[in-house]
């Protein structure tokens, strides 16, 4: 059985996004990039299912610009079999991704395909989602366990109101919510390895999808910010102010 | 323009977020139908039918609907989204399930999570954790939203008369089963719901800990919310958590005990009307979003706080 981890080179989540001067998006120059959390989370999950015997290979696959080579050689780094890189100087839509890794899927015919929940920079939370739809393949979203049984999958997935249990047929798409493991460090000598492991690159272009985006992002911006809040000194002081100044309580 | 809500409900209630939504769509101005698509759900139909300024209910009941299966409910929205240039669903984990996969089914994007509605096809939404807000324009013949309810007003929940309809169920895909929903449900008011939340982060340092935040709940009325810390270490359920990848809400008054205030728990309160921090450390970055910041030990300050309110 073959694992395919969907994966996102995203703005590193500790750094502050700063938006642009001309509202066109956010700055990117220079900052510190990484691979998007829940991305960490759905590599771990394929990994350990290898450890575990369920798996035979690991197949990293990153849609985005020539640099996505570095976050791929990290996955690879953390133990995926080798990668592959769909170079696009665009950044893609979410359906439009979801047509790219279905083509990937056709060539690869892999028995799972394990995402993250969502993106922490465009934030949609649609990917996954809208891969099953077009692959007519059953989806579980925000993940937190996963164990296959039975050519099935049996997802605990967390719901606003609590813990759902799910079970889906495979090939399946599999959603990584954070609570789904604790993700790995690379080891010094796997980073070196990493360097190593196959890494295919294909042109978007050479697919011939229609990967043309729906929405047009008009104009980026600041959020308004809070007003100063103060300090108050004592627990009687902080009810008063609730009481009488915030009128909340 | 015709716009098509899709309710939450747990079959006898509407979950509130359902109202928000209506109000999302109202701004966006048209006819609105709301579909409740479920299994024994004739109790959430009736109460839906009041809502103010529903032109149609559809119902949707049957036993494929058991458990709102993504697969499911997304075969029926595509069947009914035809009529509709528009789609909403509350940003819920509800909606973020199976509305993408609609989406993809019909061939449009969504659009994820708005805060706020420019016109008929433009719309902001937050990003990159609340730091920064995209105004969008969607060039799609339906345009399939989900709202992020902390930014809309409830609808009024009662005074309408909508008829009801039945619309037929998609035949099960037989692609995944519903095996069971195990919920934290406790007598406090829902955490989306409530007017008044108290958080406890890391600092809390157990789940025993939570009872002091508890006492203070009950005595403002409040649902009691947490860190991702404090829920990754176990003191309370993942439903407790608030930010990024737990709930976003916007209540009258937040008091965050014991929590550092990091951007992804801000993400899912700083739109909160009153924010309160209660934190050793005057260096924690809930205080730059704090109306009233208390410098103490929380395992003095709650217990007093609690004493205060007693009065
Ligand atoms: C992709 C991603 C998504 C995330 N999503 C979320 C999310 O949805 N929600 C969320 O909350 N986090 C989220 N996080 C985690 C977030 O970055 C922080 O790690 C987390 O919020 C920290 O929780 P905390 O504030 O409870 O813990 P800490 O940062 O450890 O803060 C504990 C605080 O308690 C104070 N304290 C300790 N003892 C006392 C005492 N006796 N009295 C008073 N104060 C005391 C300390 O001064 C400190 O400020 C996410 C992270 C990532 C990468
Ligand atoms: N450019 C990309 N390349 C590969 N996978 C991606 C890409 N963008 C998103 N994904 C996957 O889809 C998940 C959800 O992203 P999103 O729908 O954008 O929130 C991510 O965690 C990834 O697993």
């Amino acid at each position: 059985m073959k694992v395919l981890v969907g994966i996102k080179r995203v703005l590193d989540p500790q750094v502050k996004a700063r938006v642009k001067a001309d509202k066109s998006g956010i700055d990117l120059t220079n900052a510190k990039m990484t691979m998007n959390p829940f991305c960490e989370n759905a590599v771990e999950e394929a990994i350990r299912l290898r450890e575990s015997g369920a798996i035979e290979e690991v197949v990293a696959l990153s849609i985005g610009a020539a640099k996505s080579e570095e976050t791929l050689r990290n996955a690879l780094a953390l133990g995926a079999d080798r990668a592959i890189l769909v170079l696009t100087e665009e950044v893609l839509e979410p359906l439009a991704l979801a047509k790219v890794i279905k083509a990937i899927v056709e060539k690869e015919t892999p028995d799972l395909v394990l995402v993250g929940k969502q993106a922490i920079d465009d934030e949609c939370n649609q990917t996954g989602q809208m891969l099953s739809a077009l692959l007519d393949w059953p989806q579980a979203t925000f993940a937190s366990k996963l164990e296959l049984v039975d050519g099935a999958a049996q997802v605990t997935r967390e719901v606003d109101a609590g813990i759902e249990v799910i079970n889906v047929n495979m090939p399946a798409v599999i959603s990584a919510d954070l609570r789904l493991n604790e993700p790995r460090y690379a080891s010094l000598p796997n980073v070196m390895k990493a360097k190593r492991k196959p890494l295919d690159k294909i042109e978007l272009a050479d697919l011939g999808l229609d990967t043309a985006n729906r929405l047009t992002t008009l104009e980026v911006m600041e959020p308004p910010a809070r007003a100063a809040g103060m300090i108050v000194e004592t627990v009687s002081e902080l009810v008063d102010k609730l009481r009488n100044e915030a009128k909340v309580i | 323009m015709s716009i098509l809500v899709i309710a939450e409900h747990d079959n006898v209630n509407l979950v509130a977020a359902t109202l928000h939504t209506v109000t999302a769509a109202q701004q966006i101005g048209g006819e609105i139908d709301l579909l409740i698509a479920g299994h024994s759900c004739e109790a959430a139909t009736q109460v839906a039918s009041q809502i103010m300024g529903i032109n149609r209910v559809l119902v949707a009941n049957d036993a494929s609907l058991e458990g709102l299966l993504a697969e499911n409910m997304a075969n029926l929205v595509v069947t009914l989204a035809q009529d509709y240039t528009h789609v909403l669903c509350a940003a819920t984990t509800f909606g973020k399930n199976f509305m993408p996969r609609a989406a993809a089914l019909l061939d449009v994007s969504q659009i994820s999570e708005i805060s706020e509605v420019i016109s008929a096809d433009t719309f902001v939404r937050p990003v990159y954790a609340g730091n920064a807000l995209a105004k969008i324009q969607s060039r799609d013949s339906i345009k399939l939203i989900t709202v992020r309810i902390t930014k809309f007003d409830a609808a009024t929940a009662i005074g309408g008369s909508a008829p009801i309809e039945t619309v037929s169920a998609s035949p099960d895909s037989g692609l995944s089963r519903f095996i069971g929903l195990s919920s934290s449900k406790t007598e406090r008011v829902e955490l989306t719901s409530a007017a008044i939340v108290i958080s406890g982060g890391r600092g809390m340092q157990n789940g025993e800990n939570f009872q002091m935040l508890e006492s203070v709940a009950d005595k403002l009325g409040a649902a009691v919310g947490a860190s991702r810390a404090a829920v990754d270490a176990g003191f309370v359920p993942n439903d407790y958590q608030v930010g990024q990848t737990g709930k976003v809400i916007a209540p009258d008054l937040y008091i965050a005990v014991g929590l550092s205030g990091a951007i992804q728990h801000l993400a899912g309160m700083k739109d909160s009307k009153t924010i309160v921090a209660i934190n050793k450390d005057s260096e924690a970055p809930i205080f730059q979003v704090a109306d009233y910041g208390l410098v103490a030990d929380l395992f003095e300050a709650v217990p007093a706080l609690d004493e205060a309110l007693s009065d």
